[in-house]
């Protein structure tokens, strides 16, 4: 049972991680709770149903779908966000929560109101054991979310690109008078940041076998529960927050007799982490 | 369209322009942005519910312990605001509006998913207040609410709120107590919540744990930053439109929300500091 209550928590994990990753980068740069983020995740599941459907090869239309997410991210950051960056921090905010319900509903249009099965086959075998089962698509979860975080790694530490994001999130003004042009590094923030959510939104939608346009709801808020417990900002927290989050959710719940639901555990958590460490685990202390 | 109709509608604005208002003492005045009012939207029905429908007590008596009652609530969550500041009360707040929707959903004292369901309407001069009563009743405590917030922005608690709000380090250097004038916001936001909370538990007769869920925040939010952050006009449009906006927009009853959303995205894209705010639409027109 622990095993299996391990296994489980890696793969809901990496689904956090996925997630969070972008919301950590677009608030670290702008500063701006992007609660339209989930409207991109739900997006990237949605697409990734149509064109699963539509050429049969789930990693073509898994890829397809996350760079058809990146670029609606992008969409959202130049015709919503960028008007609206000097003026104070609620609006930005509200603009989001209002882009994410038309989203869903316009995805309702779209799509249909239904749920749909997304049951994509990928030739990897289920590992079947005395008390552990582990799927073919738990396994492909973890190993995309491990590419997806080494190239993330890569693009941060070893590129232009992903010095001129950290630059960006240091000092967003500073860089610009440095000779950055500030203006596509955002845009490549929002970019790395939704196609990971569109990946997430194919995943979740091939693990839970369904997709909807409302799946964006509970990651709406419950990825920032991920961001707040790394410490806004920073994607060595979000990543290792969401690992920690989804094993403290998956081994309380199976502990018999707690009292409440999973998304109580993960505000319980994160309101004892702001009392006691408002910066995250690995946040900067900052004024 | 009947008038029981209209009436019903408008007493919902009244509840709402409450719940605006009280919020924005807090974002408006004390520059503490909370994104879990409903909370304590909740905890005022919740208690007056239990008072009448559990214990017996008459509504009289119901009223001024559920304000009490959601008074201390709000000190109480208000604390947490002492240490944890910006996005992250946002946050703290998100979540503290999921652990109490959670309590009123696991805990069978309050019911369960099933709610509280039989509470009575207040009567007057043995007068059962129904819907025209009721209407004016909401009234009543609308107006009283205007002038209660109008007193606050004249008195010294004014300039402590702007004090803070604008720059705390500042505020604590000339004298201003941070900590007290954050819990007083939290206390008095709570109290007006908790009377928003008690008339909408007994206009609607029947609560249920997701009638104070995260959406809700989100709408009263909506409220103030549409309306005006800050002033008392403002809260009180932003209320009534966003109340009224889905029943217009029944004629187009399959593109209901992506319409509200539109709409709200619009808005803030073009009047950033709300209709009535600073630069707002509405506020040249009245200036005028």
């Amino acid at each position: 049972m622990f095993l299996q209550n391990l296994v489980n928590s890696l793969v809901l994990g990496s689904i956090y991680v996925l997630i969070a990753v972008g919301l950590t980068l677009v608030y670290g740069i702008l500063r701006i709770l992007h609660i339209a983020h989930a409207g991109i995740y739900a997006f990237g599941a949605l697409m990734g149903l149509t064109l699963y459907k539509l050429t049969g090869n789930i990693l073509v239309s898994m890829i397809f779908s996350a760079v058809l997410s990146g670029f609606l991210g992008i969409l959202v950051y130049r015709y919503f966000y960028r008007k609206v960056l000097s003026e104070s921090r609620i609006v930005p905010l509200v603009i989001s929560i209002g882009l994410f319900v038309a989203m869903q509903d316009l995805y309702r249009l779209i799509w249909g109101p239904y749920k749909e099965a997304f049951s994509a086959n990928f030739n990897i075998p289920d590992i079947v054991t005395e008390n552990l089962i582990i799927t073919g698509d738990q396994i492909f979860i973890v190993l995309v979310t491990v590419i997806s975080l080494v190239a993330l790694y890569f693009i941060m530490n070893k590129t232009r690109w992903g010095k001129a994001l950290k630059a960006c999130a240091d000092d967003l003004q500073m860089t610009g008078a440095l000779g950055i042009n500030i203006e596509r590094t955002v845009m490549l923030g929002f970019f790395i940041g939704s196609f990971l959510a569109g990946l997430a939104g194919v995943l979740v939608g091939i693990y839970d076998n369904s997709v909807y346009p409302t799946m964006g709801e509970v990651p709406s808020y419950k990825a920032f529960v991920v961001v707040v417990l790394g410490g806004f900002g920073s994607l060595k927290g979000a990543v290792v927050a969401g690992f920690i989050l989804a094993g403290a959710e998956t081994f309380l719940v199976a502990w018999k007799g707690f009292l409440l639901p999973r998304d109580a555990i993960a505000f319980i958590a994160m309101i004892l982490l702001l009392m006691f460490k408002p910066s995250g685990i690995f946040g900067r202390e900052t004024g | 369209m009947t008038l029981d109709y209209l009436l019903t509608l408008m007493t919902f604005c009244g509840i709402y322009s409450i719940l605006a208002l009280s919020l924005n003492i807090l974002i408006g005045y004390a520059g503490q942005v909370s994104l879990g009012h409903a909370a304590f939207f909740g905890i005022g029905a919740y208690a007056s519910a239990i008072f009448t429908v559990k214990l017996g007590l008459s509504y009289w008596v119901s009223l001024p312990l559920s304000i009490l009652i959601t008074a201390f609530f709000g000190f109480l969550l208000g604390l947490p605001s002492l240490r944890v500041k910006h996005d992250f009360l946002v946050l703290a707040t998100i979540g503290m509006n999921f652990v109490v929707v959670s309590l009123f959903n696991y805990i069978s004292f309050f019911g369960g998913p099933y709610g509280i369901v039989g509470i009575p309407r207040p009567s007057l001069f043995g007068h059962t207040l129904m819907t025209i009563g009721y209407f004016l009743y909401t009234l009543f405590w609308v107006i009283l609410v205007v002038f209660f917030v109008r007193y606050l922005t004249k008195k010294y608690v004014r300039y402590g709120f702007e004090a803070i709000k604008e720059d705390e380090w500042a505020a604590e250097s000339i004298g201003v107590s941070v900590p007290r004038f954050k819990i007083y916001a939290f206390t008095i936001a709570g109290a007006l919540a908790g009377l928003a909370g008690n008339l909408w538990a007994h206009q609607m007769g029947a609560i249920f744990p997701d009638n104070f869920s995260f959406p809700v925040s989100i709408s009263i939010l909506t409220m103030v930053v549409l309306g005006g952050i800050g002033t008392i006009i403002g809260p009180i449009v932003g209320a009534v439109l966003l109340t009224i906006l889905p029943e217009i927009l029944r004629f187009v009853q399959d593109y209901r929300m992506f319409i509200y959303g539109a709409i709200v995205v619009l808005l803030m894209l073009y009047q950033p500091s709300g209709l009535l705010g600073k630069k707002g639409i509405l506020r040249r027109l009245v200036a005028r």
